[in-house]
């Protein structure tokens, strides 16, 4: 299999996610969603490390995991706090920023 | 004394007495305008000496101090004054000592509001005596900036009025709240203030990029095409502040809404920073340039001195009177200096000095009235001279010194320019100026009859009105002392501000 | 030059200052009253002293000036004296008439409080101060500020009873009108200047004696200066502040807006008389003004009931006798009347003052029969009224010949037969009053309600501190008119003959006419009235000039500043406001795309992102 076809999966993966983001209403879900665009990157990351023979891709994959599991315990953490005081976890229902 | 850095005690003792009222003064009335006092004496009574010391003979810049601060970029806290910013020093010494008396029962926040004041001030004795160009554009806006919350804070609401043609938008900017006015005066120095740093940049770029001074840059001899356009900036942005036309209207708004010592400051000292920043920077740096713009300056002051007048004939409300009136008389400032005569030039510096002194005085009197009536409406007043007599007689000399009246100050300065617009290249000048000095007479006289003069009214609130008391006659005393003393004596403020406007117009090559 | 001199004129110039400055500074002093008056008597008769003494030393003029408006070169104007044969001629009229008026006033203004009666003191003081700083003018530049100074006065005491509001629309409309001519006056002083380089009165005359002075445009400066003079003088068509000049106290008129103030534009044109030659079309208007002022005046006054402003309209009247004289090129000849009315009008005022003080109204057919009750003061008012009528052995007489044969002499036709006219009428009008105040019966009796009924029956002759000032004006006017009889003073013209002949008979005529009409009733008032028909109903409205002064500042003056306002208010600043408007709403518009949903923002900027993508790719 080439670098294309990882590519394509990046890319896909990165769609859906983005579709997630975009669509759910649910902020665990959103969650979700940049979850998955997080780990298209990293697909990336890791097809072009193997591909070049380098292994600063690998390096900034790992950084990446870790900072994707901190930000997915902040963004939990918001949510929790967001639940306790609004009693809701659906994205819509939060327009403080509304201008 | 000599060698004492004089000129900095003068700029920054009212800083200090502000850092002390701002660390001690919280809920200590008494301590804060007692600081204020000693701060606002100490500049008086330098000013006083370096009046009675500066050496008219020997001329030019005296009391020099310099310390370099960033010598890469020739930026040095470098102050001397000359016999024009002299005069203007004591003019601002004089005007805060006043507004100090004057807003003695100021009961809101008093601390941060005389903390602020003193400030301004600071900022305003620093243009007069800076000679280097950062540290002159430095002071500049510290003098311009705190006016925003000193007059967003203490100010007044008059009526608000959003009817007629463009209704909706008076309303929807909110046209009479003071902080409309505020926002109004502000946005307008700052974009003044635009021009004045493209104009000081594009000079010290042009110069070499070595110095700010202003002893260096005069002695560059500028490409005329530069002049011309760094002339321009410099005339819009000092020219706002001085209230040119059309870029006029935030002073009515602004000094009508400020309360009563801010309207001293700045409708007293502050709009001559404007003209003095024409006369020193554009006409002294500038001397082709100023040559080939004088028709535009002597115009629109021209505009400036009639249309002034009229608009004060229309208003109903004092302050709005008294601030058109401003308006009108900067227009004599800017007439004097346009004319490019050594008498013009004279009666222009000294026109300063004396609409200084007399509006302040107009503010002070009028902040009074509004005080102990709580109204500006001219013509609903009425007898209010059996009331207050002291105010009544305060307010007539104000109004001839306005109307250039001799004996007062007025008169020497209008008189001044009159000779020097009739000796200048455009001759015409001379006709609108006396026009608007009769026009003054019409609109002063009025508002002195409808308001002390007549049947007293009838109306519930102005019964029983108290006459000026204790602090606030030290204010008026001072100020209409000075308005008699130098219109029988001009000779006193003459002498210093011909040794320095000669040089000018030997720069200029008129003379 | 004799500078031993230089005192006096001093003295008699700065002691006046001095007890204003004690005055206005010393506040319970100026509230007590009394001692403010008599030490602003004091001062007055130290300055009539001083000024007697130095016009019996002067033999050369003496001048001495000091520096007032330093220049790089020298001095751009000065202040000082100069005293020579006109002014300190002029310095006594003007002392004396102060000092008589300022003693009169006590009696007068007993009933004012004594806050009041100190202001009234501190006023006259500066007043006289300002009006010999005037006549001692060494430069036209100390002649307008004192010039303005006078103006000053007059405004205070016009409106010296401030609280009616009559008063103080008097003071005001003086103050206004006085100021426009001083435009011209000022504006004439400033391009007098660019043409001499001086201001000094000395300096100039040798510059046109010696022929340095250019003709041209003179015509326009001398023109601006005389319209200064027309203001302060009451000339047509700038009179109009005069009769209402009249709400000030009578002493106040009869020093300011008889003897002193209003003669100001005469004495500088007086001082003016070598540049005006230059200029004979002004003089030409100058004597035509004159003239007609003079007539107009005259018939005004003929219409008038309020004796106050019978003798406004022919103070109107006799300034535009001088100025005629002036206009005819004899200048002296309307000094000479400016001194001799200084006398007998300000004896008429202050005796016109005792009838009102005597029976509390300005109103001539609500008096009558007053001679009986008032023997001392009807003497009085006859001697004046005998000088202003100009019936020979009195003040007026010579004078008034002089200017009527300086007019002929200079083959002013028009002019001269106007003012024989206004002779005529002045004699009639006058006598008039006569007549009606203090001969006859009191109308009062009749008509008069019961407080003034009983207010009239005790009238009686003034207190000595009235009556002593009216007997010494009494007496000078007689002595001048006895001395002019014995020493004809030289003329610089040849009057015809029948001049004197013509002029006491048009006086006579006059007398004759109000006595037929007024005492013996020979002919009906009313129907004399009828006769004049269009004319009079004309001069009750003050032939409409008023009117015409309140249209042109109500239409023209008023409308324009109303405009100026409204396009600052809705163009100039209109325009600022709708752009900020404009901002304001832009704003408000924009601030609905932010959602506050986190969602629409991630859409945003992935079509964002996609879009610069696609723009990178070349696919836009």
């Amino acid at each position: 299999m080439g670098l294309h076809a990882y590519l394509a999966l990046a890319a896909v993966v990165f769609a859906i996610g983005l579709f997630g983001v975009i669509t759910r209403r649910n902020m665990v879900g959103i969650l979700l969603g940049i979850e998955l665009m997080l780990n298209a990157v990293n697909i990336n990351l890791v097809a072009f490390s193997r591909f070049n023979g380098e292994v600063t891709g690998m390096v900034l994959t790992v950084f990446a995991i870790c900072i994707t599991v901190a930000e997915v315990a902040l963004g939990l953490a918001i949510v929790i706090l967001l639940f306790r005081t609004r009693r809701t976890a659906m994205a819509d229902h939060v327009d403080w920023l509304k201008g | 004394m000599n060698g004492w850095p004089v000129l900095s005690l003068v700029t920054w003792a009212p800083f200090l007495s502000a850092l002390v009222i701002m660390a001690f003064g919280r809920s200590r009335p008494r301590l804060v305008r007692w600081t204020a006092l000693a701060g606002a004496s100490v500049s008086m009574a330098v000013a006083l000496w370096l009046y009675a010391t500066y050496d008219t003979v020997a001329a030019g810049f005296q009391f020099y101090e310099r310390v370099s601060l960033v010598p890469s970029l020739g930026i040095a806290y470098e102050l001397a004054i000359d016999g024009m910013s002299l005069v203007m020093v004591l003019l601002t010494a004089i005007i805060i000592l006043a507004g100090v008396f004057a807003s003695w029962t100021v009961k809101t926040r008093d601390q941060e509001f005389y903390a602020l004041l003193l400030l301004l001030v600071t900022g305003v004795f620093g243009v007069f005596v800076s000679l280097d160009l950062f540290i002159f554009f430095l002071f500049y806006e510290i003098a311009v900036l705190p006016m925003y919350l000193l007059i967003g804070i203490w100010g007044s609401s008059g009526e608000v009025r959003p009817q007629g043609l463009f209704g909706w938008a008076f309303g929807r900017t909110g046209v009479g709240t003071k902080e409309y006015a505020a926002m109004k005066l502000t946005l307008y120095l700052l974009f003044g203030s635009a021009f004045i740093l493209i104009g000081m940049l594009a000079l010290y770029v042009a110069a070499g990029s070595t110095s700010f001074s202003l002893l260096a840059l005069e002695a560059v001899d500028f490409d005329p095409g530069l002049q011309s356009w760094v002339f321009l900036a410099f005339y819009i942005g000092f020219g706002i502040l001085a209230a040119i036309f059309p870029f006029h209207t935030w002073s009515p708004d602004g000094h009508a809404s400020a309360p009563t010592a801010v309207s001293m400051l700045h409708a007293g000292v502050l709009m001559k920073l404007g003209a003095y920043g024409v006369i020193r920077l554009g006409m002294g740096l500038l001397p082709e340039a100023t040559t080939q713009w004088v028709w535009l300056v002597g115009g629109i002051a021209c505009i400036n001195i009639v249309y002034g007048a009229l608009s004060a004939m229309a208003q109903k409300d004092l302050k709005y009177v008294v601030a058109y009136s401003s308006v009108s008389h900067m227009g004599v400032v800017m007439l004097g200096a346009a004319t490019l005569t050594e008498s013009g030039l004279n009666g222009s510096v000294f026109q300063m000095f004396a609409h200084g002194i007399m509006t302040g005085l107009f503010f002070a009197l009028v902040g009074l009235v509004y005080e102990k009536s709580h109204s500006r409406e001219i013509f609903k007043m009425g007898g209010f001279a059996t009331m207050m007599p002291g105010i009544a007689v305060a307010f007539t000399i104000g109004g001839l010194s306005s109307l250039g009246l001799p004996a007062t100050a007025g008169f020497v300065a209008e008189f001044l320019t009159f000779i020097g617009a009739w000796s200048s290249a455009h001759s015409w000048w001379l006709f609108p100026a006396v026009v608007g000095a009769f026009l003054t007479s019409l609109y002063v006289l009025r508002a002195v009859r409808a308001i002390f003069w007549g049947p007293k009214s009838s109306d519930p609130r102005f019964q029983n009105l108290p006459d000026a008391q204790g602090t606030e006659w030290v204010a008026i005393v001072i100020l209409v002392g000075v308005i008699v003393l130098f219109g029988v004596l001009p000779g006193l403020a003459l002498g210093p501000i011909d040794t320095s406007t000669v040089p000018l117009l030997v720069r200029l090559g008129v003379m | 030059m004799d500078q031993a001199l230089v005192p006096f004129a001093l003295i008699t110039l700065l002691t006046p200052a001095a007890v204003f400055v004690v005055l206005a500074l010393v506040g319970p002093l100026r509230r007590s009253g009394r001692p403010a008056a008599l030490l602003s008597i004091a001062g007055a008769v130290t300055a009539f002293g001083s000024a007697v003494l130095l016009w019996s030393r002067l033999d050369a003029p003496v001048q001495r000036v000091w520096a007032w408006l330093p220049e790089a070169q020298g001095a751009l104007a000065s202040v000082g004296i100069l005293a020579d044969e006109q002014s300190s001629i002029m310095l006594q009229l003007v002392t004396l008439v102060s000092l008589l008026v300022q003693v009169y006033s006590l009696g007068y203004l007993s009933d004012e409080p004594a806050a009041a009666l100190g202001r009234y003191y501190a006023y006259q003081s500066l007043f006289a101060f300002s009006m010999l700083g005037l006549v001692l003018a060494p430069n036209l530049v100390q002649l307008f500020i004192c010039w303005e100074l006078v103006g000053l006065c007059s405004y205070l005491l016009i409106g010296f009873w401030y609280k009616k509001p009559s008063a103080a629309r008097a003071a005001m409309k003086a103050f206004w009108t006085t100021k426009a001519g001083d435009v011209g006056l000022l504006i004439g002083i400033v391009l007098l200047w660019r043409q001499t380089g001086t201001f000094d009165f000395g300096e100039m005359r040798a510059m046109v004696e010696g022929g340095m002075v250019g003709v041209q445009g003179l015509s326009v400066i001398t023109f601006c200066i005389y319209l200064g003079a027309a203001g302060k003088s009451a000339q047509f068509p700038l009179h109009i502040w005069l009769p209402d000049a009249m709400e000030g106290p009578t002493p106040v008129s009869a020093l300011i807006h008889a003897a002193t103030m209003v003669t100001a534009g005469v004495y500088l044109l007086t001082r003016m008389a070598f540049l005006f030659a230059l200029t004979p079309d002004i003089l030409h208007l100058v004597a035509w003004v004159g003239a007609g002022t003079a007539l107009m005046a005259a018939i005004l006054a003929c219409a008038q009931n309020d004796i106050k402003r019978v003798l406004a309209y022919s103070t109107v009247s006799q300034l535009g006798y001088m100025m005629a004289a002036i206009g005819a090129g004899f200048a002296s000849a309307g000094f000479l009347h400016l001194l001799t009315h200084g006398v007998f009008k300000a004896l008429l005022f202050l005796g016109a003052g005792a009838v009102i003080h005597a029976v509390g109204t300005n109103d001539i057919t609500r008096m009558g029969g007053l001679g009986r009750r008032m023997p001392q003061t009807m003497i009085i008012f006859l001697v004046g009224t005998l000088s202003l009528a100009g019936v020979p052995l009195f003040a007026g007489f010579l004078s008034k010949e002089e200017v009527l044969g300086a007019v002929w002499a200079s083959g002013l036709t028009g002019p001269f037969v106007m003012l024989l006219l206004g002779a005529f009428l002045t004699a009639f009008y006058m006598f008039r009053v006569v007549f009606l105040t203090f001969f006859g019966t009191s109308v009062e009796n009749a008509a008069g309600s019961a407080h003034e009924h009983g207010e009239h029956r005790g009238a009686h002759d003034p207190p000595i501190a009235m009556s002593g000032p009216l007997w010494i004006l009494a007496l000078a006017a007689m002595a001048i008119g006895i001395y002019f009889t014995i020493h004809h003073p030289e003329v610089e013209f040849v009057a015809p003959g029948w001049l004197a002949f013509t002029a006491t008979g048009v006086a006579t005529a006059g007398i004759v006419l109000a006595w037929a009409t007024y005492q013996r009733e020979l002919i009906n008032a009313e129907s004399l009235a009828r006769a004049t028909g269009p004319l009079r109903r004309a001069a009750a409205h003050g032939f409409w000039i008023d009117e015409a002064f309140l249209g042109i500042y109500r239409g023209v003056l008023m409308v324009l500043a109303t405009t100026v306002g409204w396009i600052d208010r809705y163009l100039v600043d209109g325009v600022l406001n709708v752009v900020s408007a404009w901002t304001v709403a832009g704003g408000d518009g924009l601030r609905k795309i932010q959602t506050g949903h986190v969602q629409d923002y991630v859409l945003a900027v992935a079509v964002g992102v996609t879009v610069v993508l696609l723009w990178l790719q070349g696919a836009l």
